[in-house]
């Protein structure tokens, strides 16, 4: 049913829709909408679950952990200061491949002390082991939260699901929001393999010697990558359900023509889109929207930038003292190609400065230069700084 | 082998079969308090449970891939948050409707320290959980480093005595006074050295409907300087002494406390303890540290009023089944 | 597509103000987006919401810079330096003031209609929350959608006695003001 709805409002439900059994976490701007929505919910009976608010992210992981592992659908959403507290529970959750979905909702990370959008926080977390997907819009959110349960499940993998704070979360827009009916269609009932029971006693988190902690990761590894056959196939069956598709790990829009493309990630996606829009005298431009950053869409990259002669790749967070991050991983992607694009590697919209439509026209006009940019913060304004540190 | 048939009570519960949640075969040192601790605390529990643990030695030398010396359900996470873990399991299973009880355990570091935070939330949230720390009174799994559970004036590597100090600085943290504060249903104080108290203990914590907390003190042979075999002996004389009282709290108020029959000077417990050597060389520092640590066990001995009247069936004489030939009464 | 900028002080409900109008553009069969400025919850500060109302699908995630509208919730903010940036040369300025003049233009060229939106609030709903009033104001003057619309917007939220009232007090509202006194500049904008 189509209305108009805040995102978080929407991302709430859509969470409920899932029948998680324990939901937990603790309040941080922008994200504490989705709870408060599904703390109401819980509230009125409209979802039987166990709202477990708890006194840190910290513990918020450690719960959906052990409520995962147990046997029940567990939630949780965070960002920023938030989730890097989470960091080691959720290299835990990773590492022992328990099947748990969180809502990233994106925002910087102080210092300097930020409360505003980017993405630095799940970037942060690639190397967690769990799957990152990235929505550009609301309705994108909704139907990725409900695929992640399902995705989680069947790969027994963790996913994050990455919006963007304020942004995403604290927009209100038209969304279609499914069914129940729909969503139970889709979401199997909760079963996790290595569950804890008396029945059947295992022990979970043993301690691994040198002699078999390589194996392990190897398996990790092997399991993520092969998780995108689980996020292509759970976008095709939700599409067929509902008529939505977001494009499996990665989509292309543009003209076949086009030898220059744009890749982002998130909400930027929509601003382009509507920014090549107004302007078509700038030639034609393919725009790439990276979806899932976990696994890394090596070949659906390689593919799509097939006869590009400039690539630029634009993001919203950096890694300090070496440069992008998507665009080192998009370098090392397309590396060893006989034929690549020039790329050029942007930082931009950190801790929440605005995009503008501007932004297309000037990123077109930065790489008529002859050098390409190696990576640069797109949107700086140097005279807000003092000359010593320009 | 035909059984032979008996009528005597002590031969039926000597015959009995204890359950063995924690199981042989694990790799804890000769006289570890906790691996006996823990054995103990799963006889009482029975098989239905989920244990969260903390790490810590427990964890280590029970679960090296790929054995397990466990035969319960068994997660380790990380190291603050084994409370926050067993909240998950707990919330689980109350959504499946089963009953089965979750077990919490972790040391004294990941209790009293790295863990408390966790923790005082899961009693605060009064979860359906059984928190049993066991207490050997320093990170003995990193190479026994001090803990804020460390008592006053004991040596450990980083509070190691010399010419400017006498060991632990700070005195060990009045952890039970903090569990008390959160009022929540029961919470109690055990020994090793008194296992049927410590079995009752823990059914009485699991019986609850909410939360429960045990701290069971349990020697630690190399960290605390003294031989496997007098592990017992220790854990007997820090109750004895009133350094360790046993007590039992029901919403924050004492409800009993193990009266001591004799009461032991402090020193005797002390200088079994290659931990406290320090206090035995005739220096006045020394002669200081002990009247404190002396001073702290009489401040016990009268705030839970623990000399005994008249001898008692369950004073700290009566209790001790394992002097008595270890017969199991409870 | 018609932007619209909505300053008010935390607490005042601006937030809501740009939500409802945006449920409202929605109810009335149209695409639109809304959403507040934004920054840690506190009361009192100068807060701002935007809304973007257009016949197509609205992409962009990007600020509002150059709004059509304005509406002020507190007539004070008039005051503070920088509250007409980005206003256009025909841009207009809708306050909430108790005090009573015609449409008029104000230091900086814009066309400035008041409207006493808490005192109506205060009549109708027995709270002084301005931004019901406000909004119906501003559409009678813009022609944004008809009023049935913003009834529809309100019933989401609204129940029982508030609901009434707020209904009542949005007909008494659109009274106040020329309808369509802006609807030039709306359709200018608009798609």
């Amino acid at each position: 049913m189509r209305e108009a709805i805040e995102g978080s409002a929407a991302i709430a439900k859509a969470v409920a829709m899932c029948r998680p059994q324990v939901v937990s976490a603790y309040p941080i701007t922008p994200q504490t909408h989705i709870v408060e929505g599904l703390a109401r919910l819980i509230a009125d009976g409209d979802l039987r679950a166990e709202l477990v608010s708890v006194e840190s992210e910290f513990s918020a992981a450690s719960v959906v952990l052990g409520a995962a592992a147990a046997g029940s659908r567990a939630y949780t959403a965070t960002c920023s200061q938030g989730l890097l507290l989470m960091t080691e529970v959720l290299y835990n959750i990773g590492g022992l491949r328990i099947p748990v979905v969180l809502t990233c909702a994106n925002r910087a990370i102080g210092a300097p002390v930020t409360a505003w959008n980017d993405q630095q926080d799940s970037m942060a977390m690639r190397d967690t082991g769990w799957i990152q997907l990235y929505c550009a819009d609301n309705q994108e959110a909704v139907d990725t939260t409900i695929q992640a349960f399902r995705i989680a499940q069947n790969a027994e993998l963790p996913v994050m699901v990455c919006v963007d704070g304020y942004v995403l979360t604290h927009t209100l827009e038209p969304i279609d929001l499914p069914s129940q009916e729909q969503v139970d269609q889709f979401v199997p009932p909760y079963r996790f393999s290595r569950a804890l029971d008396p029945r059947n006693p295992i022990s979970i988190g043993n301690l691994v010697t040198p002699e078999y902690y390589t194996e392990a990761r190897h398996a990790h590894h092997r399991v993520l990558i092969r998780a995108r056959d689980e996020i292509i196939s759970a976008d095709r069956d939700w599409a067929a359900i509902c008529g939505r598709a977001w494009g499996g790990l990665l989509t292309v829009d543009g003209p076949a023509e086009a030898r220059v493309a744009i890749l982002t990630i998130g909400s930027v996606m929509g601003t382009l889109l509507d920014a090549r829009q107004a302007r078509p005298e700038l030639g034609p431009v393919k725009l790439i929207k990276l979806r899932s950053m976990r696994p890394f869409p090596v070949s659906e990259l390689i593919q799509a930038c097939e006869g590009l002669s400039d690539l630029i790749v634009l993001e919203r967070a950096l890694s300090p003292g070496g440069g992008g991050i998507i665009g080192a991983e998009v370098r090392s992607a397309l590396f060893d190609l006989p034929s690549k694009p020039r790329i050029h590697s942007f930082a931009a919209g950190l801790g929440g400065r605005d995009m503008p439509l501007e932004i297309y026209a000037r990123l077109l006009e930065r790489i008529a230069q002859p050098e390409p940019a190696q990576f640069a913060i797109f949107d700086l304004e140097l005279d807000r700084l003092p000359l010593q540190e320009r | 082998m035909a059984i032979e048939q008996t009528h005597d009570v002590n031969e039926l519960r000597r015959r009995q079969p204890a359950f063995r949640g924690l199981d042989a075969g694990h790799l804890a040192c000769q006289g570890c308090g906790q691996a006996l601790a823990a054995r103990l605390v799963t006889e009482a529990t029975g098989p239905d449970i989920v244990i969260a643990n903390a790490t810590g030695c427990l964890e280590v030398f029970t679960t090296a891939w790929p054995r397990t010396s466990w035969r319960v359900p068994w997660i380790h996470s990380v190291f603050a948050n084994a409370p926050a873990v067993a909240s998950g399991i707990e919330a689980a299973l109350k959504m499946q409707g089963r009953s089965t009880k979750v077990v919490a355990m972790g040391g004294d570091g990941g209790t009293f320290d790295i863990g408390l935070q966790a923790l005082s939330a899961m009693l605060e949230r009064n979860h359906n959980v059984l928190y049993v720390c066991f207490d050997n009174e320093a990170y003995m799994n990193t190479g026994v480093q001090r803990s804020s559970s460390t008592p006053h004036a004991a040596m450990t590597t980083t509070s190691p005595p010399g010419r400017e100090r006498m060991g632990k600085r700070h005195l060990r943290k009045d952890l039970l006074s903090i569990i008390a504060a959160h009022h929540i249903p029961y919470a109690a104080t055990a020994s090793v050295a008194y296992p049927s108290d410590l079995r009752k203990k823990v059914r009485r914590g699991l019986a609850i409907d909410g939360a429960a907390f045990v701290l069971v003190h349990s020697p630690c042979p190399l960290g605390w300087g003294h031989g496997g075999e007098l592990s017992i002996e220790v854990a007997r004389l820090a109750v004895q002494t009133g350094i360790f009282p046993l007590v039992e709290l029901e919403r924050g108020s004492v409800a009993s406390a193990m009266a001591l029959r004799q009461v032991r000077p402090v020193a005797d417990y002390l200088k079994l303890q290659g931990r406290f050597r320090h206090l035995f060389d005739g220096s006045p520092a020394a002669a200081e540290e002990l009247e404190h640590l002396q001073a702290l066990a009489n401040h016990n001995i009268e705030l839970y009023r623990l000399r005994a009247d008249t001898p008692g069936a369950r004073d700290s004489e009566g209790a001790d089944t394992v002097r008595r030939g270890g017969l199991r009464w409870a | 597509m018609t932007e619209i900028r909505i300053h008010g002080r935390g607490g005042q409900g601006n937030v809501l103000a740009a939500y409802i109008l945006a449920q409202a553009a929605f109810e009335y069969g149209k695409f639109a987006q809304a959403f507040p400025s934004f920054g840690p919850e506190r009361r009192g500060a100068p807060v701002t919401a935007f809304v973007r109302i257009a016949a197509i699908p609205i992409r962009r995630y990007c600020q509002v810079t150059q709004p059509s509208f304005l509406v002020l919730q507190d007539h004070a903010l008039m005051h503070t330096p920088g509250i007409t940036d980005g206003l256009p040369a025909n841009g207009r300025i809708l306050v909430n003031w108790s005090r009573r003049f015609e449409p008029t233009v104000g230091r900086d060229g814009h066309e400035i209609v008041v409207i006493p939106a808490t005192t109506l609030a205060m009549e109708y709903l027995g709270k002084p929350v301005p931004n019901t009033a406000l909004l119906a104001a501003l559409i009678t003057l813009t022609g944004l959608m008809p009023l049935e619309a913003l009834e529809k917007a309100l019933a989401l939220r609204f129940r029982d006695q508030m609901l009434e009232g707020n209904i009542r007090l949005i007909h008494q509202a659109a009274r106040m003001v020329p309808a369509g006194l802006w609807k030039e500049t709306a359709d200018a904008r608009g798609d």
